[in-house]
C-alpha cells in the first residue's frame, strides 16, 4: 500500500475533509464522505491518473447500521489498487452514481443495487441484474434469509453427532426452495414483462433515404441460444440488420455464490471457487488463496509457488484454446476448430486430473501452498505436453489465421478503442487487444511472476481478429513461462504449516487478485475473526468486460454480435456467480 | 447392432445370420429410437463443458447416434439438463420441454440438475429439475466425467429398450400429454400448480416486525 | 489471398484425415480395444484417431481421481469393522454439508461409542471436492473411483447409507495403491515408535 499513500498522502493534506485514512486494524485505504464520492472519483481520475475503476462492491456490517461501499481504483500504467470506502446507513443507503465519471461502474452498481439494496442516484438504468424485477428483498444483506436457511455459519449442528438425514425440502412449508412475503396473493401478481428494459433502449425514429419511415425492432437472443456461450441473453434493437442498441441480460445462472460463500468456512469456499469460471478453476483457486494468505499473512514455500504458476499458466492455455475454438464456432467454422482445441485441452486435463483428482473442479490450492506434490511421472507428463503444444499451435495458426473468411468477418469488427476499454474497466485480452499493455503479472506482480522472462502481449486494432490473435500470442508466452518454471523448479515442501480444516483468520480485509485468463480476477474478503468470511466478493472479469459489449456492438450487423460476444470470452458461471 | 435387434431365443440358420433378423415390433421400434437420440443443444453451467467434451473427439457420443445436437426443441428427442437450474431460467426450460415433440426424455446431468447440488441452499436455485420436468435418468457427480455421462446416456437407451408400444407409448394416445404450466417469476418462483398452497402458506405467516426485512425466514 | 488461406487451412484438416489411416496401418489392430491402445491414446505422441470407445475401452482414471466418497472397513475374522470413529470432522469440513452422521451411544452407559450408527451422504449435494478424505484423521473416508452410478430414481438411490458406502480395505488398496502404501508405512512407523517408547 506504499504506492497508494504516496499518492493520496498529499491529498489528505490538501483536502482533509475528503480523504481520511481507514485506520481500523487490518483495514487499509481511505474513507470518503458519501456525498463527496463523485467529486473525489473525478479528482482521482483527472488529477491523480487513477483511470480505471476496477471494482465496486459493498459490505454489510449488520447489526451495526452501516453498509460500506468499497471502490478499488487502478492506474492503467500499473501499480497497486487504491481502496476508497464510503459509509452508508442501512436504511437510507443512497449514494451518487459514478457512471458518468467511470462508465465501467454501470453493471457493477446495478449488481450492488440488486444484491445489497444501495440506490445510486444518477444511474442511467438502475434495474435488477442478477435476480429479476419483482424479487423480494436484497439477498446479500445480512438479515435477509433464504428459504433453506439453516444457520448463520457452517458447519451446521444438525449434521453431527445427531445427523439424521433429512432433506431441506421437508423443513419448508411449501416443500420447496420457496418463500413468499406475508399476505402474497399469487393470482393477482403481474409478472415483469421487460417493458422497462425495452423502453430503456435507444430508439431512433428516422425517415429513410427513400422517405419511408422505418421502425426499429427488438430481438431477444438467448437465454437458450447456441451461440451465447451459456444462459446469457442479449436484447438488441435493430434497424434492419444493424444494431442500434444492445443490452445484456444476465442472472440466468445466478447461483448465490457470494451468499453461500459468506456462510462457508474459509477452506470450504475453495471448491466453490472452482465453479465460478469453470473452464479455469485453477486460477480461481489461485486468486482466492492469495486473498486469504494476505489475511493470514503467510506465504507458500518455493516449490509450491512454482507449482502454482505452472497450474495457472496451463489454465490460461486451456482457456484460450477453448475461447478461440468457440469464437471460430461463432464465425461459422462449425466445430472443427473446437474439436482440435479440445483435443489439446484433453491432455492438459489429464494432467490436472492426475494432480488434483478432477478434470475441471481442481480444488488444488490451499492456504500456504498446494494440496499435493507433483512427482516424477507428472513432471515428464508435463514436459511431453510442452513438447506437443507448440507444434499443435503452429498447426492451428496455419489452419485458421490465413483463412479469408475468418479475416473478413473479424477484421475491423467490434472495435473497442483503448480509451473506451479503460473507461469501461475492461481487463485481460479485451484490454490488451485494444493496445493497452496492462497485465497484472507485470503491472501489479504477485506470486513469483517477476522471476520469469515473458512478454506482455499487446495488439493495437481492438477488433475481433486482434483478440483472437492475442490469445494465440499469450498461449506462446505461457508455454515460455512453463518451460522456465519446469527448468527452475526447486524441491522441497509444498505447504507451509500443517494442513488445517478450520483456519481462524484475523479480522481485517484483503483483496487478492490474479491476471486470470479472462482478466483481473479479484476476491475482496472481509474477516471478522471467525472461521467464515464476513464478506466475500468476487470481482469477476467477464462480468465487468460485458460493460463494453453494447458499445462494441452498436453499428454492427446482428450476425456480428454473437462473434463480438465470443471474442469477449464470457463464462456464465463467473458473470452471474 | 443385429444382436440387439434379434429376438432372443429365435434360431436363425447360420447361412442367414447377419442378413436376416427376426424381431418383434417393439424391438425394432425401440432399436430405431435408441440409436438416433438427438439431444437438445442447451448448456446451463459447468456440466455443459463436460457435455461438450463428451461430444468432442475423445469421447464422441456420435457413436451412439447422438451427434446431432439440435438448437431447436422441435427437432430434439431428449433434453440434457447440464448444470444448475436457477429460478430465472426454469420458465425457459419448461417452455423448451413443452415444445419438444413426443416421445421426449429428460436426463439430469450432475448433482445440481438432479437435486440442487452444492448450490441447493441458495435462494435462486431450483433444487432439482424434477420439481418441474419428469426426469428419466439421473447422473450423479459434480461434474460427471464424460465417461460417467456416457454411462448415463446408455442407461437412457436401456430405458427405451424396455418401453413397450402397447403399454408405455402414451404419446400415441389421443389425449396425449398435457403441457407443463410455465412457472412465473414473482417475489419468488410461482409454480402455477401450487398456487393454492402458496396462498395458504403466505396467509399463515405473520407480518414481519422488522420493516427492513422483506423476507421472513422459516424455522 | 483469393482463397489460398482457406485452401491452406483445408490442407490441415486433410492431413488429420489422412493421418488416421496412416496411423491405423502403422499400428494395426492393437490400436483399438487393447490396454496398449488405450495407453497410446493417452500419450502425447498420439496422431490419428483420438476417440476412446467407451464402454468397450475405458480410460483408466488416475490414482487421485475423486468421485463420491466411500467408507473403508477392515475385515477381521469375517467381521466388517468400519475405520470410521464418527468423530465428525468430515461432516464439519464438507463445504455443502452433505454428510449426515449419527453417533452410536452405548445404551447402558450413555457414552458415545467410536463407530457411526448412521452415516449418510446426499449424492445430489456432494460436490466431489475430496476435503472429507483429505482431512479424515483415521483414513476412514476415501474418494471412490466408481463413476458408473447413473440411476432412474434419485429419491431411492441417491442418498448413500452405510451399506452403500462401506467398501473393504482391499478395494481401497486396489484403487489407490500408492496412497495405501504410504499410509500403511506411516502407521507401521508410528506403531514401531510407540513400541519403542513402551519398551524403553
Amino acid at each position: 500500500m506504499s504506492d497508494q499513500s504516496a499518492v493520496v498522502g498529499t491529498v489528505t493534506e490538501v483536502f482533509p475533509d475528503w480523504f481520511s485514512p481507514d485506520s481500523r486494524p487490518g483495514y487499509a485505504g481511505y474513507i470518503v464522505p458519501s456525498e463527496r464520492m463523485r467529486e473525489a472519483a473525478g479528482y482521482l481520475k483527472n488529477r491523480k491518473h487513477f483511470d480505471m475503476l476496477t471494482s465496486v462492491t459493498s459490505a454489510d456490517y449488520f447489526p451495526e447500521d452501516r453498509i460500506e461501499m468499497v471502490y478499488h481504483f487502478r492506474r492503467s500504467t500499473g501499480g497497486e489498487p487504491l481502496r476508497i470506502k464510503c459509509f452508508l446507513s442501512r436504511v437510507e443507503s443512497q449514494i451518487d452514481s459514478l457512471v458518468d465519471v467511470f462508465p465501467g461502474a454501470e453493471l457493477q452498481e446495478r449488481e450492488v443495487w440488486d444484491l445489497m439494496g444501495v440506490r445510486f442516484t444518477g444511474h442511467p438504468d438502475l434495474r435488477r441484474i442478477l435476480t429479476w424485477e419483482g424479487f423480494a428483498g436484497h439477498p446479500l444483506r445480512k438479515d435477509w434469509k433464504e428459504p433453506f436457511f439453516e444457520d448463520e455459519i457452517k458447519p451446521y449442528k444438525s449434521r453431527w453427532p445427531e445427523g439424521k438425514f433429512i432433506r431441506a425440502e421437508e423443513k419448508n412449508p411449501l416443500g420447496d426452495n420457496l418463500c413468499f412475503p406475508p399476505g402474497f396473493d399469487p393470482e393477482s401478481w403481474v409478472p415483469d414483462k421487460d417493458e422497462i428494459l425495452y423502453k430503456s433502449m435507444t430508439r431512433v425514429a428516422k425517415a429513410g433515404e427513400d422517405g419511408m419511415d422505418s421502425d426499429t425492432i427488438i430481438v431477444n437472443l438467448g437465454p437458450q441460444h447456441p451461440s451465447t456461450h451459456g444462459v446469457f441473453r442479449m436484447v438488441a434493437r435493430l434497424d434492419g440488420e444493424t444494431v442500434v442498441d444492445l443490452k445484456p441480460v444476465m442472472g440466468y445462472l445466478h447461483r448465490n455464490h457470494e451468499k453461500i460463500g459468506e456462510r462457508n468456512t474459509f477452506l470450504g469456499n475453495m471448491p466453490f471457487t472452482d465453479r465460478l469460471d469453470y473452464i479455469c478453476s485453477m486460477s480461481n483457486n489461485f486468486a482466492y488463496a492469495l486473498a486469504v494468505e494476505k489475511l493470514l499473512n503467510i506465504a507458500p514455500p518455493e516449490r509450491a509457488e512454482y507449482i502454482r504458476v505452472i497450474m495457472a499458466e496451463l489454465t490460461r492455455i486451456v482457456n484460450h484454446l477453448v475461447a478461440n475454438g468457440f469464437l471460430m464456432n461463432d464465425l461459422g467454422a462449425f466445430f472443427t476448430p473446437v474439436l482440435y482445441s479440445l483435443e489439446e485441452r484433453e491432455f492438459i486435463l489429464d494432467f490436472f486430473e492426475a494432480a488434483s483428482g478432477s478434470r475441471m473442479m481442481c480444488n488444488y490450492y490451499r492456504f500456504g501452498g498446494v494440496v499435493r506434490d507433483l512427482d516424477e511421472n507428472m513432471m515428464s507428463m508435463l514436459k511431453a505436453i510442452l513438447e506437443r503444444l507448440p507444434r499443435k499451435m503452429d498447426e492451428l495458426e496455419k489452419y485458421l489465421i490465413g483463412s479469408e473468411i475468418v479475416r473478413i468477418r473479424s477484421e475491423g469488427v467490434g472495435i473497442l478503442t483503448p480509451e473506451a476499454a479503460i473507461a469501461n474497466s475492461a481487463t485481460g485480452p479485451l484490454l490488451r487487444a485494444s493496445g493497452v499493455p496492462y497485465d497484472l503479472r507485470r503491472a501489479d506482480p504477485y506470486s513469483i511472476y517477476d522471476r520469469f522472462d515473458f512478454d506482455v502481449c499487446v495488439r493495437y486494432h481492438g477488433d475481433i481478429y486482434d483478440r483472437f490473435m492475442l490469445r494465440i500470442d499469450e498461449i506462446r508466452q505461457s508455454i515460455r513461462i512453463l518451460k522456465q518454471a519446469v527448468r527452475d523448479m526447486p524441491s522441497g515442501p509444498v505447504l507451509t504449516g500443517k494442513p488445517q480444516y478450520q483456519v481462524r483468520v484475523p479480522a481485517g480485509e484483503a483483496y487478492g487478485r490474479v491476471e486470470g485468463p479472462k482478466g483481473e480476477l479479484g476476491f475482496y474478503l472481509v474477516s471478522n475473526g471467525k472461521t467464515n468470511p464476513a464478506r466475500y466478493h468476487v470481482r469477476a472479469p467477464t462480468f465487468i468486460n460485458l460493460t463494453s459489449l453494447a458499445g462494441m456492438s452498436r453499428g454492427n450487423k446482428v450476425a456480428d454480435v454473437v462473434t463480438i460476444l465470443g471474442s469477449i470470452d464470457i463464462v456464465l458461471g463467473e458473470v452471474d456467480r | 447392432m443385429k444382436e440387439s435387434l434379434n429376438s432372443p431365443g429365435v434360431q436363425i440358420p447360420e447361412e442367414l445370420s447377419g442378413l436376416v433378423a427376426i424381431t418383434t415390433l417393439d424391438r425394432i421400434y425401440n432399436w430405431g429410437r435408441r440409436n438416433s437420440l438427438w439431444p437438445l443443444m442447451s448448456g446451463l453451467a459447468c456440466c455443459a463443458i463436460e457435455m461438450i467434451c463428451t461430444a468432442a473427439s475423445r469421447y464422441d457420443f456420435s457413436r451412439f447416434g447422438m451427434e446431432v445436437m439440435r438448437p431447436s426443441p422441435r427437432q430434439a428427442d431428449f433434453m440434457l439438463i447440464s448444470g444448475t437450474v436457477t429460478k430465472k431460467m426454469v420458465p425457459q426450460l419448461v417452455r423448451l420441454y413443452n415444445q419438444m415433440p413426443e416421445p421426449k426424455y429428460v436426463v439430469a446431468m450432475g448433482a445440481c440438475a438432479s437435486g440442487g447440488g452444492p448450490f441447493k441452499e441458495g435462494y435462486s436455485v431450483v433444487p432439482g429439475i424434477d420439481k418441474f420436468l419428469p426426469v428419466d435418468v439421473y447422473i450423479p457427480g459434480c461434474p460427471p466425467t464424460p465417461q460417467a455421462l456416457l454411462n448415463g446416456l446408455m442407461k437412457l437407451q436401456e430405458k427405451i429398450d424396455h418401453q413397450a408400444l402397447k403399454t408405455d407409448a402414451h404419446w400415441y394416445k389421443k389425449d396425449g400429454s398435457a403441457p407443463i404450466p410455465v412457472p412465473i417469476l414473482g417475489p419468488d418462483l410461482i409454480d402455477l400448480r401450487k398456487v393454492e398452497q402458496i396462498r395458504l402458506a403466505s396467509q399463515v405467516q405473520q407480518p414481519a416486525s422488522d420493516a427492513d426485512n422483506n423476507e421472513v425466514p422459516h424455522e | 489471398m483469393y482463397g489460398l488461406g482457406i485452401l491452406k487451412g483445408l490442407s490441415v484438416t486433410l492431413k488429420h484425415f489422412i493421418l488416421t489411416f496412416v496411423d491405423d496401418a502403422k499400428r494395426g489392430k492393437g490400436r483399438y480395444r487393447s490396454p496398449q491402445g488405450i495407453a497410446y491414446k493417452q500419450s502425447t505422441e498420439l496422431s490419428g484417431l483420438f476417440t476412446v470407445e467407451y464402454p468397450e475401452e475405458k480410460l483408466p482414471v488416475p490414482e487421485e481421481f475423486r468421485y463420491i466418497p466411500f467408507l473403508v472397513y477392515e475385515e477381521e475374522d469375517g467381521e466388517k469393522k468400519l475405520r470410521c470413529t464418527s468423530c465428525g470432522i468430515c461432516s464439519k469440513v464438507c463445504p455443502p454439508q452433505c454428510i449426515y452422521i449419527v453417533r452410536t451411544v452405548d445404551p447402558e452407559t450413555g457414552k458415545p461409542v467410536p463407530t457411526p450408527a448412521e452415516f449418510c451422504i446426499d449424492v445430489d449435494i456432494c460436490m466431489n471436492c475430496g476435503l472429507c478424505a483429505e482431512y479424515c484423521p483415521f483414513d476412514a473416508i476415501k474418494m471412490d473411483h466408481d463413476y458408473e452410478i447413473a440411476s432412474f430414481d434419485r429419491m431411492k438411490h441417491h442418498v448413500f447409507d452405510i451399506s452403500r458406502l462401506a467398501k473393504p480395505v482391499s478395494y481401497y488398496a486396489s484403487i489407490r495403491p500408492k496412497n495405501y502404501k504410504t499410509e500403511e508405512d506411516a502407521r507401521a512407523a508410528k506403531a514401531a515408535a510407540k513400541q519403542g517408547t513402551a519398551s524403553a
